[in-house]
């Protein structure tokens, strides 16, 4: 009876125990990437202020400072410390602006992951679980979509649906829809090729199990790195299509937008595009920094 | 010995369709060619034969993975060929694999006590408790212990490995187990630990079991009976013990002399062979180890021979009575 009783704890301990070992493995070999830790850091930080943003900015990111346009930063000749990083041509807070913007930021990034890895991962499976013409049918329609420079079809399916933060982020999801598909098929392949695939349908095991619980969480590892680096381009994309004024439309504080904005001034004020720019460099930087670091860690072929 | 017979192969045969590009010319591989036999309870029948001979085509077959191209299947006396899917699904459960790598037929995700569990889940067999407690008694049964039931597969040794593949297979309470070389990539110490297992197991179930192997010796110790296979076609069937004492086709005996033995007198007098074997693609019109047989006379090039039988074994060789 004791035994019985006792069974279960035991389980879960022996369960549990590995994981510790696999996680500080993990961080370890990731720690020794000094950038993959900076771009983390950097991520981690942009996160907080993102979730902070009521706290932390200064002033609302829409609201018009009519005496105190294209102020410059506090530490240029004429800024004020009422302004960090001073203000642009209609007298908003750039920094407020900046701390907005990056709530936008990271929502258009887990957006358009989402929508293009959960897509993207069910045709790849599709494709390799059913081979043939359904293979064939969606990979060709991935490298139609790979055909043309990514920018272009992201405008001509806005240009569709029309311009708006949402019908961006759905275009920039179908843009990096490839390379979620690819990757996925690639590894569900490999995997599929291994017997305890096989025993598993000796078992009768149905399709959807063999996808989803059986072959899936074997590939999740290229589809996590790919995430983390598609996350930056998804923010670039969004931020390009914003500059171009199909993506987030003004007053909206999106980084690519206040570029857009302030394209005009670059002679006169150049913090109002300065910084906006500088945002997404770090964002983008951050985030490849860290997809890298991963994407070592994860491989044991790269890990010394 | 000989119980009621739980699988029959009749004159199966596995064909590919190869190549035939844009511009190549379309082939057929005949990967198996012709294989028929009977599994009763508590029977043992090897398959032996060389790389690419066809005897994991053969073994893929047998576990409904892949329908025959030609010949039938049967299983508890039910035809497989036109059963449904209900069914199909019903007969697919009665056979259940052991496969030869045990680093690659666990799941790396999963720990063993969900590996184990796993086909009742599928099968909807029992509550939660039934299920843990089934896995329990069969991990004991192959030699586990109970403490490794929330271990994950990486941390356990390629024999340790084999034994849950092995209690992986039984779950289910299957019928006939196809083992695909099943010690092959282990060591020899551990080699004769999993056979025992396996033959303690197959006392206790009443299993059948389709053993492949290019291991004699192995063979020699599991077996009751043994098929060698070249080329996709059977060359010798017959028990073991006929086989191993008076083999009658030449490729046999080739392989029999090819087995290292410690005692230098018990070794066979090795018949040099020469060459390879045919390609699958073009098999030549005659006997498929025409070429390379040292007996091999116009006859064998230019007729194929079929099984028959010759002293209780059946062999397909023209001269297996002059070699006997």
């Amino acid at each position: 009876m004791s035994s019985t009783a006792s069974a279960p704890v035991q389980a879960t301990g022996a369960a549990a125990r590995p994981m510790p070992g696999t996680l500080r493995l993990f961080w370890r070999s990731f720690a020794e990437n000094r950038g993959a830790v900076l771009g983390l850091s950097i991520t981690l930080v942009l996160i907080v202020v993102a979730l902070l943003a009521d706290v932390v900015a200064p002033h609302s990111p829409i609201e018009q400072f009519r005496d105190n346009f294209l102020t410059p930063p506090v530490w240029a000749q004429g800024g004020t410390a009422r302004f960090l990083l001073g203000t642009d041509d209609v007298g908003r807070d750039i920094l407020s602006r900046l701390i907005f913007g990056a709530r936008l930021s990271l929502l258009i990034g887990i957006a358009v992951v989402a929508l293009s890895l959960a897509v993207g991962t069910v045709l790849g499976l599709l494709a390799a679980f059913a081979g043939g013409f359904v293979d064939v049918a969606i990979m060709r329609m991935m490298d139609i979509v790979l055909v043309f420079p990514s920018l272009l079809l992201a405008i001509v399916i806005v240009a569709i649906l029309g311009p708006g933060l949402f019908n961006a982020m759905i275009a920039v999801a179908i843009v990096t829809l490839p390379s979620y598909t690819r990757l996925t098929r690639a590894a569900a392949l490999s995997e599929l090729a291994r017997d305890y695939v096989t025993a598993t349908r000796c078992a009768g095991a149905g399709p959807l199990r063999l996808m989803f619980n059986t072959v899936l969480p074997n590939c999740v590892a290229p589809l996590i790195v790919q995430a983390t680096l598609g996350f930056a381009t998804a923010i670039l994309d969004a931020a390009a299509l914003g500059f171009l004024g199909l993506g987030a439309q003004p007053p909206t504080p999106e980084w690519g937008t206040m570029l857009a904005g302030a394209l005009q001034f670059y002679q006169r004020a150049w913090w109002v595009l300065a910084f906006p720019g500088l945002a997404i460099l770090l964002t983008v930087l951050a985030f490849n920094l860290f997809g890298d670091g991963l994407r070592d860690a994860l491989d044991p072929k790269l890990r010394r | 010995m000989t119980d009621a017979v739980l699988m029959e192969a009749r004159d199966l045969r596995r064909h590919y369709a190869v190549g035939g590009g844009m511009f190549g010319k379309r082939g057929t591989v005949r990967a198996v060619d012709g294989v028929s036999f009977t599994l009763g309870a508590g029977d043992t029948l090897a398959i032996v034969g060389e790389s690419g001979c066809g005897k994991s085509t053969l073994a893929r077959m047998a576990t409904l993975m892949e329908p025959p191209t030609e010949g039938e299947l049967l299983i508890d006396g039910a035809p497989t060929a036109n059963a449904d899917a209900q069914e199909r699904r019903k007969l697919r459960l009665s056979v259940q694999m052991v496969f030869q790598n045990p680093y690659g037929s666990l799941n790396p995700r999963k720990t063993v006590g969900a590996i184990l569990e796993e086909p009742l889940i599928i099968n909807k067999r029992g509550d939660h408790a039934a299920r843990v407690a089934a896995v329990r008694a069969m991990m004991a049964k192959v030699g586990l212990r109970e403490d490794q039931y929330g271990r994950y597969p990486h941390m356990f040794s390629g024999g340790q490995r084999q034994r849950i593949a092995i209690a992986r297979a039984l779950m289910l309470n299957p019928r006939v187990v196809v083992a695909d070389e099943p010690v092959s990539a282990l060591d020899v110490s551990i080699q004769a630990q999993v056979l025992n297992l396996l033959m303690d197991l197959q006392d206790e179930f009443r299993l059948a079991y389709l053993f492949i192997s290019h291991d004699l010796s192995v063979v020699r110790h599991i077996a009751r009976e043994v098929l060698v296979m070249y080329c996709g076609r059977p060359v010798e069937h017959g028990a073991k013990e006929a086989i191993f004492a008076q083999p009658r086709h030449p490729y046999t005996r080739v392989l029999l002399a090819a087995t290292p033995s410690a005692d230098r007198r018990a070794r066979p007098v090795a018949e040099p062979v020469r060459g390879e074997p045919p390609s699958p693609l073009a098999p030549p019109p005659g006997c498929a180890f025409a070429s390379r047989c040292p007996h091999a006379t116009d006859r064998c090039t230019a007729e194929r021979p079929e099984l028959r039988e010759v002293d209780g074994q059946r062999v397909a060789c023209h001269h297996a009575e002059a070699i006997g």
